[in-house]
């Protein structure tokens, strides 16, 4: 991002504070479900694959290689200084792909399978945005 | 249970406007009624089923258009897919019994309310369980279709100028629609040149911002034998709703994977059949990924199947939007699925534009895709037969 990139505060509810709360500590949770062993996201109490409610937190790497890209040219609100900007699928190491930007490097740069980490851009509100910066070495 | 030929399709009317500061929502909705009722040669009085999916909601506008005695009422939202779905639902409940004269209304004024055009940031209702996971991250309806288009072009080596392609042809039927928004016809290089909005999705793979809308009058066989109009018949109907999966979401395809074959299954008949198919066309990508889904080609294959004027009217393999569509003519209320069974309808009743009316048009397909291929979609295939 090119000016001052924003970090929106997230809408939270009960089902999903535990998340944002991880996010302070700089950890990347998902959802597992202990039954048919799927491991999910965004976060629920129900298994999106076998509707069984026993599942439970569990935390990712925080790696996993980008599914797709766009560099956002013309965006709106608190966007719309903040172009161009890299929205991105990243596909976790754990499996599932979460939506998210890529941030902190050359955008020309972020192709589809490139390797990236987690990295938390405090929103001012204790918790913290999860984003996706280019990884280099192992 | 099939739905096959107990509805037809009596009556028509997109609204001329596409730009519409002086007029309000309802008026918009009011006009369109009168205008598909017109065409059909029916009155508000015959009205027995009303459906509308969106704002202001199908209880205040039946209160507006003073609608009464109704008993079949549905206000399904699956986004611009919406207003195709709602033929189908019409069909099944006259098949029923459920009622005899459905209108179907829809209206918007994203224009003149000062849309930003086509980059919105995406807002949830704040309790939408996903929004905390989506909205924070700048999301827009071209950014999440243009993800789509990139890993549709990693995995099968689709190009922006093979996306341009359905463009060209869009343009090359607007060029006869003299209500169309974009009526000069582009050339590949115009579509790839034009600015990038969001790569690799530049301006001219983006539909249009229009205010407008349009109406459909479905009727029971038995009520359309006894007007003057052709009424083309419901052969087929199938609505499906592809999703995020908890993290599963597949962006080369779309919901017309479960849509399709259900309209075939219900119509007994095949992509071969078709002899016309309006498309929704939101973005070009849109195009691509529906004409795989629904089996006019194999899955990764839509970029050369477009190419060559394979989607031009009237002589190509697979004549698509002949108003142009929503890249060039009209995109009411952001909502396009409208639009497409309307054209389809006037390529049955022979009645598109002479120059883009293709020869002995006897099946038609209209298919619409709502809301956004990059997180959760809706689909909704129809197939109509000609009444001859």
């Amino acid at each position: 991002m090119t000016g001052e990139r924003p970090v929106p505060v997230p809408p939270t509810n009960p089902e999903t504070e535990p998340f944002w709360d991880a996010t302070a500590d700089g950890r990347l949770l998902l959802r597992s479900c202990a039954d048919c062993k799927r491991v999910y996201h965004y976060p629920r109490r129900q298994c999106p694959e076998c509707a069984s409610t026993n599942t439970d937190w569990t935390e990712a790497s925080g790696r996993g290689t980008v599914y797709s890209y766009t560099v956002t040219r013309r965006a709106s609100e608190e966007y719309a200084d903040a172009t161009p900007y890299v929205l991105a699928y990243v596909e976790l190491k754990e499996g599932p792909r979460m939506l998210t930007n890529i941030v902190d490097c050359d955008i020309e740069r972020v192709e589809v399978d490139s390797r990236v980490e987690v990295v938390f851009d405090d929103t001012g509100s204790g918790r913290a945005l999860p984003r996706f910066t280019l990884r280099v070495g192992d | 249970m099939s739905t096959q030929a107990s509805a037809r399709v009596a009556g028509i009317y997109e609204h001329p406007v596409r730009e519409a500061p002086d007029t309000s929502t309802p008026q918009l909705h009011a006009d369109v009624a009168a205008g598909a009722l017109r065409d059909a040669g029916l009155t508000f009085d015959d009205v027995d089923g009303y459906v509308t999916a969106e704002s202001p909601g199908v209880l205040s506008l039946a209160d507006y258009l003073g609608l009464e005695g109704l008993s079949y009422v549905d206000s399904t939202d699956i986004g611009g897919a919406s207003y195709v779905a709602h033929v189908g639902h019409a069909a099944a409940a006259i098949a029923a019994g459920r009622c005899d004269v459905v209108l179907i209304t829809h209206a918007g004024r994203p224009r003149s309310i000062d849309y930003d055009p086509g980059h919105p940031r995406r807002n949830h209702p704040a309790d939408a369980p996903e929004a905390g996971f989506e909205d924070p991250y700048g999301l827009s309806f071209v950014g999440l279709y243009a993800l789509a288009a990139r890993r549709h072009m990693h995995e099968y080596g689709t190009t922006s100028e093979q996306l341009a392609e359905i463009r060209v042809a869009a343009s090359q039927h607007a060029q006869h629609n003299e209500h169309a928004m974009f009526q000069d016809p582009v050339t590949v290089a115009d579509v790839v040149d034009s600015p990038l909005v969001s790569d690799p999705l530049h301006l001219l793979d983006c539909c249009v911002v229009s205010d407008g809308g349009g109406a459909i009058v479905v009727a029971s066989s038995d009520v359309a034998s006894d007007l003057s109009r052709p009424c083309p018949a419901v052969l087929g109907s199938g609505d499906a709703i592809k999703h995020h999966g908890g993290g599963a979401l597949d962006l080369t395809d779309t919901g017309a994977v479960e849509s399709g074959p259900k309209a075939f299954d219900d119509a007994g008949v095949t992509t071969d059949d078709i002899d016309y198919a309006s498309i929704y066309d939101s973005f070009t990508i849109t195009v691509l990924e529906a004409i795989e889904d629904l089996g006019f080609c194999e899955k990764g294959e839509g970029g050369e199947f477009v190419e060559g004027g394979t989607l031009q009217a009237p002589d190509g393999d697979l004549p698509f939007n002949t108003d142009g569509g929503g890249l060039c003519s009209n995109h009411p209320g952001n909502r396009g699925g409208v639009t497409k069974v309307i054209e389809a309808v006037r390529q049955l009743r022979g009645e598109a534009n002479a120059e883009v009316q293709v020869p002995d048009c006897e099946i038609a397909l209209a298919h619409g895709t709502g809301n956004s291929i990059g997180t959760r979609t809706g689909a909704a295939t129809l197939i109509l037969g000609a009444d001859r």
